[in-house]
C-alpha cells in the first residue's frame, strides 16, 4: 500500500467540497471553459473521430507488446547516452531519484508539472533528503506555495480563485499584487527564473516515451519544462511505463488529439523532445540524463481488470465532465489521482479495497467515456470495482444483506408482489398531499432534499386485467 | 416491459403507452410475473443475482416480436448487458435475440412505427432532459426530439447541458445524496431558466429524481414521461 487512506469518510470530504464556495466557483468557471473548449476543438477537426480511434488501437497493441517496447526504448535512451532505471514501487523510484540526487551534490531541484512524481510523493523525500523542490508550472507552484496538492491532472490550481492565488502571493512572497492573472503570472516568472539558474537537477515526467528512437516527449504550456529538462546540469524524468509507444508516427496521432482533448487547444505551446544529455559540439541540454521507469501497480494490470486504464494520456477530459467532480474537486477524492479515471488509478496503484467507497463517486452518467479521447470505457471499470468489493465481502455487511434480499425479491414474482402490498402499508403514516416527504433510516437520505412517491394505490401488474379488458373492447 | 420504478410508482405511465400502442394499432401484451431488470444489481456489483433476474426476464420475454420499455436504462441494461451475464451459450443466445427485439419506448415510436406526429398531452413550453443511458449508452438523442418537436399544441425548447446527468444514478443517489442534490440542483435551475411548464425524459430513474426536487422546491414546473405528453396520433 503507497498511500495513506484519507482520514475521513468520503461522504464527509464530499460534504465539506460543496460547502466551499471558492472551489464552487473555481470549479464552475474552469470545468466549464474546459468543456466548451474541448467541444468546439473537435467540432472543428472532423478527423478527430478516427484518430481516438486509432489512439485507442496504438495503446492497446503497445501494451500487447510493452515488454518489447520498454526494451527498444531502454536501448535506445542508453544508445543516446541516457541511464535508465527501473522502480517496482514508488518506495525504489523514490530512492533512485535520491540516489541520483545525492550522487550529483544536488541541493535544488526545480521540477516541471508532473502526476507520476505526486504519485510516488517524491517532494516531501527530496526536501526530507535536503534538496529542495521547487515546482515551476504556475499552478503547481500556487499549491506548493499553498503547501497543497493537486487537484485536477492538468490544472492542479484548479481549485482555487484568482482573488486567493493573490492573497497567497501576498502572505507567502511578501508581494504587492493583485487578482489578475497576467500579474501574477508575471510574479512568478521572476520568482522562478531565478531558480532554474540555481538548480542542479530538473525533474519532469513524461507524457509519451517514443522506443524507436528513445525521445522522451513533455507536452506544457508555460516553456519551464523546457527550461527544468536543459538549464541544470542534471535531468531526470520519471515515466509511468505505459507512456511507451512504438514511434514518432505514433506520436502525431497522440499530439492531434492530447491537448484538444486536455484545454481545447490543437497543439500545446511547448511540445518538447528530449533526447538525452548533451552530446560534443551541443551548446544546450544537461550534463546527465537519467529515465525512471516506474511500474508501481501498472504491470499487474496488463492481465488484470484495469487493463484499459492503463491506455489514460492524463488528459483530464474525464474530469472536466463528471457531475461529481464538478461539485466536489479533486481534494475530496483523497487520493494523488482525482475524478473517474483517477479511482482506477488508485484501484491500480492502492489495491481495490482503497477504492470501496470512491467506485461509487459515479452516478455512471458515461459522461467521463465518452470524453475519454482514448475510449477508456470508465464506468464499466468502475462497475467491475463495485463487483470485486462485494464479492470479497469488502464492502459493508448491511449492504450485502440489503442488495442480496433484493436480488431473492426480484427473483420471486409473488415475494415482489407482497413487498408492494407491505410498502404501501408502512408508507401509510409518510405519506401527504400525493409524495412522501420525510422517511426515517436511510431513506432519509432521499427524502432530506427530494420528495418521494409513494406506491401507487394499484400497482401496473395490478391495473392490468383492466387494461386488458379494454383492450378486447 | 413495464420495469419496476414504472410498475410501482408511475403506473399511469404504463397505462398511458398502452394506450398509445393501441391507437397505433400495436397488439399489446404483458407476461406476468415481471419484477425489475436488475440494473440495480448490475451497477452495484452484484452480478450473480443479476444474471439470475436478467435469465428469467429473458424467459418471460421470449415470445414477444417486439419488447417496448419506458425507459432508457432498462432498455440498456437488456441490450447491452444481459448478453454478457450469461455463462451458458444458450442462455446468451436468447439474451442476444432478446437484445435485438427490445427497443425504448421513443426509438420504438419513431424508427420502428415511423410516428413522429402527436397532438399535445399537455399545453405550453416543453423542454428534454436526455437520460444518460439512453443518449450514451443506446446513442440516442433525436427520437425523443423528433417527437417533442411534432407535437401539436406545445412548444419545444431545448435545455442548457440537456446532456449532463440529474445526479440519480441509483444507488448513488443515497451513497452520497448530498452531491447527488447539488448535481440535481444545477439540473433544475437550468430547466427553470428555460420558461418550460414541464421538463419531459424518457427514464423512471431520472423523473423520480427530478420530479423530487421539483416539488420539494415547490415548482410550478412538472417533470413528465414523455408518454405523459404525447397525445393522439395525428
Amino acid at each position: 500500500m503507497s498511500e495513506a487512506p484519507p482520514a475521513t469518510p468520503l461522504r464527509e470530504r464530499a460534504g465539506r467540497a460543496l460547502k466551499d464556495t471558492f472551489l464552487q466557483e473555481a470549479l464552475t468557471i474552469a470545468t466549464t471553459k474546459f468543456i466548451d473548449l474541448r467541444r468546439e476543438a473537435f467540432d472543428e477537426f472532423p478527423e478527430g473521430e478516427a484518430l481516438r480511434d486509432r489512439a485507442r488501437a496504438i495503446k492497446e497493441a503497445t501494451l500487447q507488446g510493452l515488454d518489447h517496447y520498454l526494451g527498444l526504448l531502454i536501448d535506445n535512451v542508453e544508445r543516446r547516452g541516457g541511464h535508465v532505471h527501473y522502480a517496482t514501487t514508488a518506495e525504489e523510484a523514490r530512492q533512485i531519484v535520491l540516489d541520483i540526487a545525492r550522487s550529483t551534490d544536488a541541493r535544488m531541484a526545480v521540477k516541471s508539472k508532473s502526476m507520476a512524481t505526486e504519485e510516488i510523493h517524491l517532494n516531501s523525500a527530496l526536501e526530507a533528503a535536503g534538496v529542495t523542490p521547487v515546482e515551476t508550472d504556475l499552478g503547481e507552484y500556487i499549491i506548493q506555495l499553498a503547501h497543497e496538492r493537486p487537484s485536477h491532472i492538468i490544472a492542479p490550481a484548479i481549485h482555487k480563485t484568482k482573488g486567493q492565488v493573490a492573497e497567497l502571493f501576498a502572505r507567502e512572497l511578501k508581494r504587492e499584487t493583485v487578482p489578475d492573472p497576467e500579474v501574477l503570472t508575471r510574479i512568478a516568472r521572476a520568482e522562478l527564473r531565478e531558480k532554474f539558474l540555481q538548480a542542479d537537477i530538473g525533474i519532469s515526467g513524461a507524457n509519451f516515451g517514443v522506443a524507436e528512437t528513445g525521445t522522451i516527449v513533455l507536452v506544457t504550456n508555460e516553456g519551464n519544462g523546457r527550461m527544468v529538462t536543459s538549464l541544470p546540469r542534471v535531468h531526470v524524468a520519471v515515466m509511468g511505463v505505459e507512456k511507451v509507444i512504438p514511434s514518432m508516427t505514433d506520436l502525431a496521432v497522440f499530439l492531434a488529439i492530447l491537448a484538444k482533448s486536455a484545454t481545447g487547444q490543437k497543439l500545446s505551446v511547448y511540445t518538447s523532445l528530449v533526447n538525452g544529455p548533451r552530446r560534443g559540439g551541443e551548446l544546450e541540454g544537461p550534463e546527465e540524463f537519467h529515465l525512471v521507469l516506474l511500474d508501481n501497480g501498472r504491470i499487474r494490470q496488463i492481465a488484470g481488470p484495469l487493463r484499459e486504464a492503463l491506455y489514460c494520456l492524463r488528459c483530464g477530459a474525464c474530469l472536466n465532465v463528471c457531475p461529481v467532480y464538478r461539485q466536489i474537486g479533486g481534494h475530496a477524492y483523497g487520493y494523488t489521482y482525482p475524478g473517474p479515471i483517477g479511482i482506477l488509478l488508485t484501484a491500480m496503484l492502492n489495491g481495490p479495497e482503497s477504492v470501496k467507497d470512491l467506485a461509487h463517486a459515479s452516478s455512471l452518467c458515461g459522461a467521463c467515456a465518452d470524453a475519454c479521447p482514448v475510449r477508456i470505457d470508465i464506468p464499466k471499470m468502475l462497475i467491475e470495482l463495485r463487483r470485486d468489493v462485494g464479492e470479497r465481502r469488502i464492502a459493508p455487511w448491511p449492504e450485502r444483506v440489503v442488495f442480496g434480499g433484493f436480488g431473492r425479491l426480484l427473483q420471486r414474482p409473488a415475494l415482489y408482489r407482497l413487498a408492494a402490498r407491505t410498502g404501501r402499508v408502512l408508507q401509510r403514516p409518510f405519506v401527504s398531499r400525493g409524495a412522501i416527504r420525510r422517511l426515517p433510516l436511510f431513506f432519509g437520505d432521499w427524502t432530506r432534499t427530494r420528495d418521494l412517491p409513494p406506491i401507487a394505490a394499484r400497482t401496473f401488474q395490478e391495473r392490468w386485467a383492466d387494461l386488458e379488458r379494454e383492450g378486447h373492447r | 416491459m413495464v420495469t419496476c420504478l414504472g410498475d410501482m410508482f408511475y403506473p399511469e405511465v404504463g397505462e398511458k403507452i398502452v394506450r398509445l400502442l393501441r391507437a397505433l394499432s400495436v397488439v399489446v401484451e404483458f407476461p406476468a410475473g415481471q419484477t425489475c431488470c436488475g440494473l440495480p444489481l448490475f451497477n452495484s456489483g452484484y452480478h450473480t443475482d443479476a444474471a439470475a433476474v436478467a435469465r428469467r426476464t429473458v424467459a418471460l420475454f421470449k415470445d414477444a416480436e417486439a419488447v417496448v420499455v419506458p425507459s432508457g436504462s432498462c432498455a440498456w441494461m437488456v441490450k447491452h448487458e444481459y448478453p454478457g451475464l450469461m455463462t451458458d451459450p444458450h442462455d446468451r443466445a436468447a439474451a442476444e435475440r432478446l437484445a435485438g427485439r427490445t427497443h425504448e419506448l421513443s426509438q420504438f415510436l419513431v424508427k420502428k412505427l415511423g410516428r413522429r406526429r402527436f397532438r399535445s398531452a399537455v399545453a405550453g413550453r416543453v423542454t428534454y432532459h436526455d437520460s444518460c443511458h439512453l443518449l450514451r449508452g443506446l446513442h440516442e438523442s433525436e427520437s425523443p426530439r423528433t417527437l417533442l418537436r411534432g407535437l401539436a399544441g406545445a412548444e419545444f425548447v431545448e435545455l442548457p447541458g440537456g446532456d449532463e446527468c440529474c445526479g440519480f444514478g441509483g444507488s448513488f443517489s443515497v451513497r452520497l445524496p448530498e452531491v447527488s442534490t447539488a448535481i440535481l440542483d444545477k439540473k433544475l435551475a437550468n430547466v427553470e431558466a428555460t420558461g418550460a411548464d414541464c421538463v419531459v425524459a424518457c427514464d423512471a430513474g431520472c423523473l423520480m429524481q427530478m420530479r423530487g426536487g421539483l416539488s420539494r422546491r415547490g415548482s410550478r414546473v412538472r417533470a413528465l414521461h414523455l408518454a405523459e405528453v404525447l397525445g393522439e396520433p395525428q
